[in-house]
């Protein structure tokens, strides 16, 4: 356990935080880059699920493709694209974009898919138009689910996006890359220990969000339902 | 509520015991310890080891097929990665015989050496390595770092030395791996060897393919490849003289174990005195551009060298 304690050391050298390449830099370059990833990635991957979701359509692709994108190592890719565009952050950001799609679009189009069809008919029955029923039932009930696709779409960028470092001179990798290169396992290790907080920050945070946005309606029924059911059962069985 | 309750509680528990399991694994001692050494197998067969670099594999497949060719019987443990992981093993005996560069083997046991030319990097690594591992006679062939920058660059700027690189008045941007940025002959060594200020960008590909890209693309003006690199020829690199010992030499020599007997050691030093810095670049070569396998490149050149 010596060498977590040299991590958290370095972690809390008052000499590493400031200068250049300080840790709030690379921190605020980490989270900058994670969330341009996770925008750009919602852009894309978002309409799309919802689509998907709301019209039932198109789903055996987006299962095919999102596995095939799922399976394609990170740094493989960055490394084409590195070679394609050349060095600096469009690549990475690229790279991650393809990382973070397959979460975002499985958790919209479950999250749409999940809510109840009789409901999204009722709404219809109603006189909604589609694009109301999308806005105004759909999103907010599946809300949830979707925000638990981008919640584990955050962590894995967060955690990948240390290979920006590969490329650029960039967030809490290249404490990780050059640790291990002048054997500073330390610095290394407090890199790490960086990457995985931020990690579990940005995850509680969305946790949060989940919990949040859960309709007032749906909330509602649910505390209900939790607490007429065990009295009932309980009168039954004894 | 209590069913809320009793999920909240698994989970937590569940974190828990993933947690401990985690930790357990990493204090049950150093992680970055080397493994138990093995060197009490049986002594007739040489293990071989090689860098996870492509020449490096060349030449120790070099070193076995010469040693297979004279009757050892030879283990291979080739592309183990980087120094920080092979060296343990090698002082621990589990690796008999392992190609090396003087210059860098020197600053990973005495980083703020001074030696600069070769005999004297030869001489004091021979000194500053720990007991039971020795190098054999080096070879006249060097693949180590050095800086290069375009043609075009070169020209536009006059530039030919490390020392003509103070009078470009366009800001410079080196590229390497992101050690360099901390290493003696980094940019820090360049403001005090030279005087030239330089930007740094990482590039974690050891010269590779990304580098030259970002150097031919111009975003950056001037990367770190190995000396022995065949693409420095191949795209027209020029690689900027080093007048003042920035870098240090360092020649391609056998790091060996006490298991390395005397005849063993007269087929390495026969092979080490044939290779050549031509001869390294163009068995590079085979395998950058011909994609040859290095058990390949290895075979034809012993053949061609007719050495045994």
């Amino acid at each position: 356990m010596n060498l977590f304690v040299e991590g958290f050391a370095w972690i809390l050298d008052p000499a590493n935080w400031s200068g250049p390449g300080s840790i709030p830099e690379r921190l605020g370059q980490h989270l900058a880059v994670s969330a341009t990833v996770l925008l750009i990635a919602m852009v894309i991957a978002l309409p799309v699920g919802a689509l998907i979701g709301h019209t039932g359509r198109g789903r055996e692709a987006a299962v095919m493709v999102s596995g095939g994108l799922r399976a394609l190592p990170t740094l493989g890719v960055l490394t084409l694209f590195g070679l394609w565009i050349g060095i600096g952050l469009t690549a990475p950001i690229l790279a991650l974009v393809i990382l973070a799609i397959p979460p975002l679009l499985a958790g919209a189009y479950a999250g749409f898919e999940s809510v109840d069809r009789r409901t999204v008919d009722a709404a219809r029955a109603m006189g909604m138009r589609e694009l109301q029923i999308v806005g105004g039932v759909e999103l907010p009930l599946g809300l949830p689910i979707l925000v638990g696709g981008i919640r584990s779409a955050s962590v894995q960028i967060i955690a990948t996006a240390t290979l920006a470092a590969y490329l650029a001179d960039e967030g809490l990798g290249r404490y990780i890359f050059q640790g291990l290169k002048t054997r500073d396992y330390a610095e290394m290790l407090g890199g790490s220990i960086l990457v995985i907080a931020l990690a579990l920050v940005v995850d509680g945070c969305f946790a949060l969000v989940q919990r949040i946005v859960v309709p007032a309606g749906v909330r509602a029924t649910r505390t209900r339902e939790l607490r007429s059911r065990p009295a009932r059962s309980r009168a039954a069985t004894g | 509520m209590f069913t809320a309750g009793r999920g909240r509680l698994g989970a937590l528990a569940a974190v828990a015991v993933g947690a401990t399991v985690a930790l357990a694994g990493c204090s049950s001692g150093d992680p970055l310890d080397s493994g138990s050494g093995g060197g009490d197998e049986s002594s007739e067969t040489i293990v071989v080891g090689s860098q996870d670099y492509y020449s490096n594999e060349i030449i120790a497949e070099i070193y076995a097929q010469a040693l297979e060719a004279n009757g050892v019987t030879v283990e291979r443990d080739l592309r183990i990665g980087q120094r920080e992981v092979y060296i343990p093993e090698i002082e621990d005996g589990a690796i008999d015989l392992f190609p090396e560069y003087t210059g860098n083997l020197l600053q990973y046991y005495v980083p703020d050496t001074e030696s600069k030319t070769s005999d004297d990097v030869y001489a004091e690594l021979a000194d500053a390595l720990p007991e039971g591992v020795s190098v054999l006679e080096q070879s006249s062939a060097t693949d180590q770092d050095s800086y290069n920058v375009t043609k075009a660059f070169s020209d536009e700027n006059g530039v030919t030395s490390l020392a003509d690189l103070a009078g470009v008045s366009t800001p410079i941007t080196l590229g390497g791996n992101s050690e360099l940025e901390s290493r003696p002959y980094g940019p820090e060594g360049l403001k005090s060897v030279y005087g030239v200020d330089v930007a740094f960008t990482p590039i974690e590909d050891s010269g590779g393919p990304l580098t030259l890209k970002a150097l031919v693309d111009d975003q950056v003006q001037m990367v770190n490849i190995y000396s022995a690199d065949p693409n420095i020829a191949a795209n027209d690199l020029v690689t900027l003289e080093d007048p003042d010992g920035l870098f240090l030499a360092s020649n391609v020599v056998p790091v060996v174990s006490e298991k390395i007997t005397d005849e063993m050691a007269e087929v390495i030093n026969t092979v080490s005195a044939a290779l050549t810095p031509q001869e390294l670049v163009a068995l590079n070569a085979l395998s950058v551009n011909e994609q040859q396998s290095a058990e390949q490149i290895a075979e034809d050149w012993l053949a061609e060298q007719d050495l045994f």
